[in-house]
């Protein structure tokens, strides 16, 4: 049974010029001579003034009074404000943040209050000067300790937060959110497997560490228009949010304005709003003047958004010829202080807990816990990175328990299209099975290796990974299209170039419809009062939602130029085509138009009058075939994913057998991209998202102290890759299975590449070893100490 | 106090305090912007200038420290034609967000006046103090090789 798709794009063509190529990056010269700006690039002028915010240093504590006399009175401050002055509570999906801390404080580093002075040094004195009285109360640091019935509660008033319809907080309790699935009939199926498994993994919470900071200046002008630069992956979100939490000081949407320069890395922690808000606050303090607030690298890591840990409980039941039967997937959350984006990552997680598997029985529950860390958020993989670990474990500790071969049981259970999901729907078309055949292939799954140091022993691990974008059932994209005289284009979007390629992509599009180069598209960063609505570039969803609106105006402004062609020159629409910067005719092949003669003057008739003009056009494009709704107890009814994006990892370590050192000689990773628009960009995205997913198995990790205070808030403690620390060789293959309503067929895969590096590791380890490591990060520690174990038992 | 400052051949007078860093005096009051502000305290290498042909941090320099000094940012490397290198990185589409790339640019550029003919280990050594988020390196280290390969083939 296939999925019928009530758009179709066009369909996919063998002789692509644009689309398809190895295209250069429409941004690599901005970026390689120092052109690019970033928002801390940007002049504010002489008046410009800075922020410093006074941090909470409890996890959990009353406030009982906050004195700004002797910060007011310090040098070159201009103004002091506290939660007082902005009473108000905002949030993506559910409305539990705080723009200040109002009468608590949850996590250690939230804002209390913020100072406004001349300089950035002057500010940050002041800050420090900011005197507030706690009476401290006992945190929540553990997601299984804050769901207990006696817990002390984090939100008494849980209940009387807004939220989207899909959540289902449980009000008196820690449990913000709970995604339940309920199919079929899991206990009978337990009963009747051959085989089950059962066990516990527990993932950290990670950080995103973009290099460059957040980054907000915002400006209210005299005239009572806010505009806030930020570094953002969520311009038109954030006006929105911006709008409507501010919406008591008299804001209306047209009054806000984002501009969002490039971006110097997201991967989740710059979407939604978290830092923003204090920005933009503190522009509406000082009337007149910009304000600009930065991030210290601290600051980075504990109060923008943080990866949820997670503790998973997972049990599957197989039958003896290696069909999976049953799986029942607990997934606690330690979502932090607030969950307001939180809340979604545990969602989508819910709704996907099975992996990429065709199970007909299934019982998950994803629950969304309030503890006192610092509030968790999306970040590449969106809970799919975090469950997958102990997923893709327990695929190959099910696999040897039966006397499988790992590949061969992932191969016959292996989702394919037509399966049903978990909450009823169909699978898309999907590469998978050519990814784990391409993948094991790469390398050289079956063949054992031996190290010819003695030392050292050699290991192999293979591991899927799905993931669909999670977003509202009707996120949508716009574009506009407009021609310039010598026949170049401009595209306006509002998706963000984060690094992934994006404005190339679009460029890629564009020109492919229009018979362009590439190089005769220019794509820019927006700014939301010229630019049309994008929701967010998030979910790796704007190379497929994004594109089928640039798509649909590319479409729309090549049948205004047939459209004029055919009023003067009498060819049918149908015998027109578009090719080398020239409108063609399949019935005249001498006629040749160049665009630049008429895409603004228009073409001169007989007559000597002209017709066209112009030639501009939009597109949009919002997802009319889902929704949210489905039943609280079972997950049932609703069409809530899109679709999904799939592929398969596999690598070859070597391991000190004394010390437990790991080197990653080679790692394959094989992704169904459906159509690589840009396949040099697909590639970056498999080597970027690989090193960082080996980064959160191998070292990375977030260490709190029993007050909930990050002991590793920078880059000497808390170590990511160095150009040292990446596998010796790095195998990128593009499966392209078409997405049937995707731009040329394409799907997003942005995310997906670091999903699969972590169980793949914990495969690889015990492949080697016979030591299951069933936490990450997987250290040098825990692999020696397994191994002492071992030997000692 | 006052300071000479020569920057991409360029002099600046300048009144600065004696313990301004050289990377905000280079940002606010010379106006050169692709020195980033990363982490302050020399972990991630996005400040990263040349200072007489040598790859610094600026964060950690007093900006009195760079008197007297030639010091080079990436405007200064391309401010004619952009160098081998960068084209290189270009084509072969080796950054993403571009935050990091200014810093690299210059550690690369660098490893390559130094040592024209740069092995993998050689190139990842130079690399080592830059951090990059986005990109797994990989696309970096090729275009640094192929760069140092073009050297090779130059001078046989």
């Amino acid at each position: 049974m296939t999925t019928t798709y009530p758009f179709e794009a066009d369909s996919v063509d063998d002789a692509l010029t644009a689309v398809g190529t190895p295209a250069v990056r429409i941004d690599g010269l901005d970026k390689i001579s120092g052109a690019a700006q970033f928002v801390d690039d940007l002049d504010f002028g002489p008046d410009l003034l800075h922020g410093a915010v006074v941090e909470s240093p409890h996890a959990y504590a009353r406030i009982v009074s906050i004195d700004t006399s002797a910060a007011e009175a310090a040098p070159g401050v201009v103004k002091v404000i506290t939660g007082e002055d902005f009473p108000y509570n905002f949030g993506m999906y559910m409305e539990d943040r705080y723009i200040f801390a109002q009468h608590h404080v949850r996590f250690v580093g939230e804002q209390v209050a913020g100072v406004i002075a001349r300089t950035h040094r002057q500010a940050v004195r002041a800050a420090k000067l900011v005197e507030v009285e706690y009476e401290v109360l006992e945190p929540l640091l553990d997601p299984k300790e804050a769901v207990a019935e006696d817990a002390p509660l984090i939100h008494p008033n849980l209940g009387d937060y807004a939220h989207v319809p899909w959540f289902f907080p449980k009000a008196d309790t820690n449990i913000a959110h709970w995604r339940k699935i309920r199919k079929g009939d899991t206990e009978k199926a337990f009963a009747e497997a051959d085989y089950v498994l059962e066990d516990t993994y527990r993932v950290p919470r990670y950080a995103h560490c973009a290099i460059e900071p957040h980054v907000t200046v915002g400006k209210l002008d005299h005239a009572g228009r806010l505009t806030v630069w930020t570094a953002s992956q969520s311009p038109h979100t954030q006006r929105h949010l911006f709008a409507e939490a501010l919406a008591p000081l008299g804001f209306a949407h047209k009054d806000v304005r984002v501009i969002t320069p490039y971006v110097g890395g997201g991967f989740g922690g710059k979407a939604g709003v978290s830092m923003e808000i204090i920005g933009a606050a503190m522009a509406t303090a000082v009337k007149g003047h910009p304000v600009k607030l930065r991030f210290t690298r601290e600051q980075e890591f504990y109060n923008t958004y943080q990866r949820q840990g997670v503790v998973a409980e997972l049990k599957v039941g197989v039958m003896n010829n290696g069909t999976i039967t049953a799986v029942e997937h607990k997934l606690y959350w330690d979502a932090g202080a607030y969950v307001e984006y939180g809340a979604n990552v545990v969602n989508a997680a819910g709704l996907s807990a099975t992996g990429p598997y065709r199970v007909p029985n299934i019982s998950n529950d994803s629950l969304c816990v309030y503890t006192n860390l610092p509030p968790g958020g999306p970040y590449r993989g969106f809970g799919y990175s975090e469950f997958h670990f102990g997923l893709e474990s327990h695929m190959d500790r099910i696999a040897e328990a039966i006397g499988m071969d790992p590949v061969d049981f992932r191969r016959k259970n292996a989702i394919v299209e037509g399966d049903e999901l978990s909450y009823g729907g169909h699978m898309n078309p999907s590469g998978m099975i050519e990814a784990i055949d391409k993948t094991a292939a790469a390398i050289e799954w079956g063949v054992d290796e031996e190290s010819k140091n003695p030392n050292t022993i050699m290991g192999k691990g293979v591991a899927l990974f799905w993931k669909a974008p999670a977003m509202p059932p009707n996120a949508s994209s716009a574009s506009f299209l407009k021609f310039n005289e010598d026949g170049s284009v401009n595209v306006s979007v509002s998706g963000m170039e984060l690094g992934q390629g994006y404005l190339t992509v679009m460029a890629q599009i564009a020109a492919e419809i229009l018979g362009l180069p590439v190089e005769m598209v220019r794509v820019e960063t927006p700014d939301t009062d010229r630019n049309p609505y994008e929701w967010q570039t998030v979910a790796s969803h704007v190379t497929w939602s994004s594109g089928l609106a640039v798509e649909k105006a590319a479409i729309e402004a090549r049948a205004k130029i047939f459209e004029v062609i055919h009023e003067v020159y009498g060819f049918e629409d149908e015998t027109l085509y578009l090719e080398d910067q020239k409108v063609k005719c399949t019935t005249d092949p001498e006629f040749a138009k160049p665009l630049r003669e008429f895409v603004i003057d228009g073409i001169q008739t007989d007559d000597g009058t002209w017709r066209g003009g112009p030639i501009i056009a939009s597109g949009k494009f919002m997802p009319e075939f889902t929704n949210a709704n489905s039943d609280p107890e079972t997950g049932q009814g609703g069409h809530p994913n899109v679709h999904y994006t799939v592929g398969a990892c596999g690598v070859l370590i070597e391991i000190d057998k004394e010390t437990g050192r790991i080197w990653v000689r080679k790692a394959a990773l094989a992704v169904d991209a459906g159509k690589a628009i840009n396949p040099d960009l697909v590639k970056g995205q498999i080597t970027g998202g690989l090193v960082q997913g080996l980064a959160t198995v191998l070292y990375e990790d977030m260490r709190f102290d029993d007050d909930g205070r990050l002991m590793n808030p920078n880059f000497t403690d808390y170590k990511i890759p160095t150009s040292f620390d990446i596998p010796d060789e790095m195998i990128p293959i593009i499966v392209e299975v078409p997405q049937p309503d995707g731009p040329f067929g394409a799907r997003g895969v942005g995310e997906h590449t670091m999903i699969a590096a972590a169980p793949v590791i914990a495969n690889a380890v015990y492949n080697a070893l016979g030591v299951r490591i069933k936490s990450m990060p997987i250290t040098q520690e825990k692999i020696a100490l397994a191994v002492t174990d071992r030997h000692h038992n | 106090m006052e300071l000479s400052l020569n920057v991409n051949n360029e002099e600046w007078a300048l009144d600065v305090a004696p313990a301004d860093v050289l990377l905000d005096v280079l940002r606010e009051r010379v106006g050169t912007k692709s020195p980033k502000i990363g982490c302050e305290r020399g972990d991630c290498g996005s400040c990263t200038i040349l200072i007489d042909g040598r790859s610094v941090r600026s964060c950690l320099v007093l900006a009195v420290e760079a008197e007297g000094h030639e010091i080079t940012t990436v405007e200064g490397i391309g401010a004619d034609h952009l160098s081998e290198l960068q084209n290189l990185f270009i084509s072969n589409n080796s950054f993403q967000c571009g935050f990091c790339a200014p810093g690299i640019v210059l550690s690369a550029t660098e490893l390559l006046a130094r040592n024209p003919s740069p092995s993998r280990h050689d190139v990842q050594e130079a690399l080592s103090g830059n951090l990059c988020r986005c990109t797994g390196y990989e696309p970096i280290i090729e275009a640094v090789l192929a760069a140092g390969e073009r050297n090779e083939e130059v001078s046989a």
